[in-house]
């Protein structure tokens, strides 16, 4: 069984990729449509993420899956942006679990952590069997994340975190935290396992956006941990902000397929839907929204897969992923917001999927730098002068 | 056990069918194409014995143009050892060239299973499969919906009319695969990377001359518009005298 979907490439992008790359994007879209798309509108409902479902992700090996070694499949960056988008065509909270897990958690302890901290998270998080999250922002410091409160004190052969982050996506149902935490000024990563005295992740409830994913504070009070937790190789605000590019090369995919989806069910809608006697996409004002949308999601194809090869050139800078994170997460709201428009009041139910990327969108937009700070990190590389300090 | 898949690129099922301009066959251009659907739960089964067994090869074989390499590293991408196109230019429609070719093939490898799906969902000929056990002189099982192995014996439970069939066979043979026998792999990533490593032989296919030929294609007559004839129940009789007088169905 599968679902309707059908991807544009209006500009055959896909002789851009090999053979592999296509042949590993097909396997998530067939896995998207066939086991992901017949449960999301009730998980989105409720306000679940389909847990069930994340043994699969493992065993068709997604997690983690641009790095190598410890089980993880050693992708092309082509290929794992491939996934996302593939990933964020059923819904961002998807994305959001993978992103988190392999971005977010996986890369900092693959690339700062110690070979026993790798060998004892990272088979068991390509896997899906640990669970990750990421705590980076906190109530108060959301843009300006160097500003945390979040304190970690030596004490013998321990470290006592005290503080608290927020937001956090994966925090109440993660069995392993990389928290970053001041060390006497400096930031520094540290691992929490789920179960630690005085850590606790608690939800955030009644939210209109990203609902089938959790998202959630966690909770730092006098929580000790071996002095071996610690990520060793890394300090400073350069350790998360790392992670964060990762994890936006990752969104600049991501949300192609959000507006992907939009697309393509605006543009089936269009075809179906009559008034006066027409189907509606015979207006020329909607096949204006339908070019629109079409003409960003190419140009966002081709931006997202140059992004691709500068990475895996090695010359792909932070100030790229900006461009790229910032453009395909507006491109793809704007998409959904002329989608709904063009479904009219039926696009205002669950019955289709617009509204729920549009809302989920709006956190796609703002997380992991929002708009305007992308534009400020862009312009500061254009003008060289810093508006963000 | 060494096992052999036989499997065959077909056309999307939610592809749009052209006629080309010979009347006789499919305008390619434009159509997308997929490995026939059945033949996914033939890949799957060979890979399930091959996994019960511990030891063993799972090798795919396709008759077709360079094309149908694309479905084949799908096969060994999910896990397939090996992968064989025979490869010819023309269009094989015959069940009984393919079969010929294919059992052409098997005997020149050690085979003791081929697996097959039920049907090509592109002609619906259903006759590969038997007439390739008869070629190869295997005991043939089709249309198996639950295949079990135990002490070299397969235990085969086929569908029929009303009721449920259960018979046993030993190698070699041929089983042909049908909906239900169990739930297709996806390919994992790494095996996708894996596949560029793995064997894709090529040979060329030795057909016989076709024992049929195709006169005409064509496509199924446009729906005709619907009739309404009234609504609610004031619309009844009329659709009754409609059904008994117009359509003949009552």
């Amino acid at each position: 069984m599968s679902d309707l979907y059908k991807a544009l490439d209006f500009f055959n992008v896909d002789e851009l990729y090999s053979d592999e790359e296509r042949m590993i994007r097909d396997t998530v879209r067939s896995w998207v449509s066939d086991r992901f798309m017949p449960v999301i509108e009730e998980h989105n409902r409720a306000a679940t993420f389909p847990s069930h479902l994340i043994p699969e992700l493992g065993e068709m090996g997604v997690y983690g899956a641009s790095l190598t070694g410890y089980g993880c499949a050693g992708l092309s960056p082509i290929a794992s942006g491939l996934i996302c988008t593939e990933l964020e065509r059923g819904d961002s909270g998807l994305r959001s679990f993978v992103s988190v897990q392999g971005s977010l958690c996986m890369f900092p302890i693959w690339a700062y952590g110690s070979e026993e901290q790798k060998q004892r998270y990272l088979p068991k998080m390509a896997q899906g069997k640990l669970i990750g999250c990421f705590g980076l922002t906190e109530a108060d410091f959301g843009s300006n994340p160097g500003g945390m409160l979040t304190k970690a004190v030596k004490d013998g052969a321990h470290y006592v975190l005290n503080g608290s982050k927020y937001w956090i996506t994966n925090g109440s149902v993660a069995d392993v935290a990389v928290v970053w935490a001041k060390l006497e000024g400096t930031i520094r990563g540290f691992l929490v396992d789920k179960g630690t005295k005085g850590f606790q992740g608690k939800g955030i409830k009644n939210k209109f956006s990203l609902r089938a994913s959790d998202t959630s504070e966690l909770v730092l009070e006098d929580v000790r941990i071996p002095a071996s937790q610690m990520l060793p190789n890394i300090e400073g605000i350069k350790g998360p902000l790392s992670c964060l590019t990762q994890a936006r090369y990752g969104i600049a995919f991501g949300a192609i397929g959000a507006a992907q989806a939009a697309f393509d069910e605006a543009c089936r809608y269009s075809k179906m839907r009559i008034q006066f006697d027409k189907p509606i996409a015979r207006f020329q004002l909607v096949q204006n929204k339908l070019v629109w949308m079409a003409s960003e999601i190419t140009k966002a194809q081709l931006m997202c897969w140059k992004l691709g090869k500068m990475k895996e050139a090695g010359t792909m800078q932070h100030f790229h992923v900006s461009m790229a994170k910032r453009n395909s997460c507006w491109m793809a709201l704007e998409c959904c917001r002329l989608g709904r428009d063009i479904l009219g009041a039926n696009g205002i139910t669950d019955e289709y999927q617009m509204m729920r990327h549009m809302c989920n969108l709006e956190s796609v937009i703002t997380y992991e730098g929002t708009h305007d700070i992308h534009g400020l990190i862009i312009g500061r590389q254009l003008t060289g002068e810093d508006a963000i300090l | 056990m060494d096992i052999v898949v036989c499997i065959k690129r077909v056309p999307a099922t939610d592809t749009t069918i052209k006629i080309a301009a010979d009347g006789k066959s499919i305008e390619p251009a434009g159509v997308s194409f997929e490995l026939n659907a059945y033949d996914e739960f033939a890949l799957e089964q060979a890979l399930r014995i091959k996994e019960q067994l511990g030891s063993g090869t799972v090798t795919v074989v396709t008759i077709g143009s360079k094309d149908a390499q694309k479905e084949l590293r799908d096969t060994l991408a999910r896990g397939a050892d090996k992968a064989v196109l025979l490869t010819t230019d023309q269009w094989v429609f015959d069940g009984a060239s393919t079969a010929a070719a294919l059992a052409a093939w098997i005997k020149s490898v050690p085979c003791n299973l081929v697996l097959c799906g039920r049907q090509a969902v592109d002609s619906d000929n259903n006759q590969l499969p038997a007439n390739l056990a008869a070629r190869l002189g295997f005991a043939c099982v089709t249309e198996v919906a639950k295949l079990e192995l135990a002490d070299g014996t397969f235990t085969a439970e086929r569908d029929i009319e009303g009721a449920r069939e259960v018979v046993t066979c030993k190698t070699p043979a041929v089983i042909s695969c049908q909906k239900g026998l169990n739930e297709p792999r996806y390919a994992n990533l790494k095996g996708i990377m894996a596949a560029k490593k793995k064997p894709l032989e090529e040979a060329a296919a030795s057909l016989p001359a076709p024992a049929l030929e195709i006169v005409s294609l064509t496509l199924p007559p446009a729906r005709a518009a619907g009739k309404i004839l009234g609504t609610g129940v004031d619309a009844v009789p009329a659709l009754i005298a409609a059904l008994r007088d117009e359509a003949k169905v009552l």
